[in-house]
């Protein structure tokens, strides 16, 4: 077993294989992170995404991942009636709310080519695992509590789910509530998403985090999600599913 | 990790969640999604402090991508309610969203586990805006 922590794009960046081959791999994934980075970091003046910002690219100039990153902002926000938006109040584009469960998906899917079955990568607070850690063990990852980052809330078994969770400060991700931007969303500090990988957690955790406290129903009521939301009053409310991920 | 350590308004927030029993908590908490009655009853106080009875309400503080503000009410000289100011538009959205019949989702207070654990999932340094903001009104409570 290998576990090897970089910080790369602002975040610490946890990979953990339990088969063999792990260190040329895990080279390999670092190295896929990175590169992300490059391209899509709004704050490198010489990213792909401050290029296109800048008029310098045209859209039918940009790179496939680029245009495929765009392309599921494009639809996460005709699936969040628009809570979940790329778009900043001058104009310009900022991916970085779906780049992170998007890198760690495809790291993840790095790591499965190479035959590797047992693995999880966390990148920022969300994770994607495959597989177990032991043959008589499962992958078990806590939710930290927002009021004191030294303890978890719950312990959650995702046998092969992504992980995300949105709050009140996850850093680079400015989350607001786009149809009344100037409305800070200020009574829930958490929400956790489980869903069919990380990127579909992370990105419908961000949108819905947005909503406020509706955004619990929000996931309830789209399949193939659950999810722990956290008020400020240090109350959380379940979705129905949410139970059987939870172990003690 | 412990970045709030240092705060006192962290030992009392820490104290009000985790001091309390789970079962009186859930008691306490209609099983709803409307705004709760306050829901931080004595174990916030810590002891020895006498706040002045009152509500207090705290200055708005930076959560990151916007403002934060508490209001604290003490009485007895025991803080029997830390509240989250709301913004009414914001809450018109929600109220929105929630038009459609929804069902009733369980609740629950958070609460510390022990389980080991291979990694965690969380955004971080989620509350200092929220501590800061209490701490402030409680400073003005005398405590």
């Amino acid at each position: 077993m290998t576990q090897e922590t970089q910080i790369i794009m602002g975040m610490p960046i946890t990979i953990e294989i339990v088969d063999s081959m792990a260190a040329r791999i895990m080279d390999e994934v670092f190295a896929y992170f990175v590169g992300v980075d490059q391209r899509f970091s709004t704050y490198k003046p010489e990213s792909e995404i401050t290029a296109f910002n800048q008029g310098l690219v045209a859209p039918l100039e940009l790179s496939a991942e680029m245009q495929e990153v765009l392309t599921i902002a494009e639809q996460t926000k005709r699936e969040t009636n628009g809570y979940f938006d790329i778009r900043r109040a001058d104009g310009t584009l900022d991916p970085s709310g779906i780049v992170k469960g998007w890198a760690i998906r495809n790291a993840a899917r790095l790591i499965e080519e190479h035959g590797v079955e047992n693995y999880f990568v966390e990148a920022g607070g969300d994770i994607q695992s495959g597989g177990r850690p032991a043959e008589d063990q499962e992958w078990k990852f806590g939710i930290r509590n927002p009021f004191d980052e030294s303890q978890i809330i719950k312990a959650l078994v995702p046998r092969g789910k992504g992980i995300a969770t949105s709050g009140t400060s996850a850093r680079g991700q400015h989350i607001y509530n786009p149809h009344h931007m100037n409305n800070p969303i200020e009574d829930i500090v958490s929400l956790t998403v489980i869903g069919a990988n990380v990127l579909e957690a992370d990105r419908f955790a961000t949108a819905a985090f947005a909503m406020g406290r509706a955004g619990i129903h929000f996931i309830e009521k789209t399949p193939g999600l659950e999810g722990y939301l956290v008020d400020t009053q240090g109350i959380a409310t379940l979705t129905r599913g949410f139970g059987a991920y939870v172990t003690s | 990790m412990h970045i709030y350590s240092k705060s006192i308004a962290a030992l009392l927030f820490s104290t009000a969640l985790f001091g309390l029993s789970t079962v009186a908590l859930a008691q306490a908490i209609p099983p709803r999604l409307t705004p709760s009655e306050p829901v931080l009853p004595e174990p916030l106080l810590v002891k020895n402090i006498q706040y002045t009875d009152g509500v207090y309400i705290g200055p708005i503080t930076d959560a990151y991508y916007g403002p934060l503000q508490v209001q604290v009410t003490v009485k007895g000289g025991r803080i029997v309610a830390v509240d989250a100011l709301q913004y009414p538009d914001h809450r018109s959205t929600s109220r929105a969203i929630n038009d459609d019949a929804l069902p009733i989702l369980q609740q629950e207070a958070i609460a510390a586990q022990s389980t080991r654990i291979n990694a965690v999932s969380g955004a971080t340094l989620t509350s200092r805006a929220y501590l800061q903001s209490v701490a402030s009104a409680l400073r003005q409570a005398g405590g």
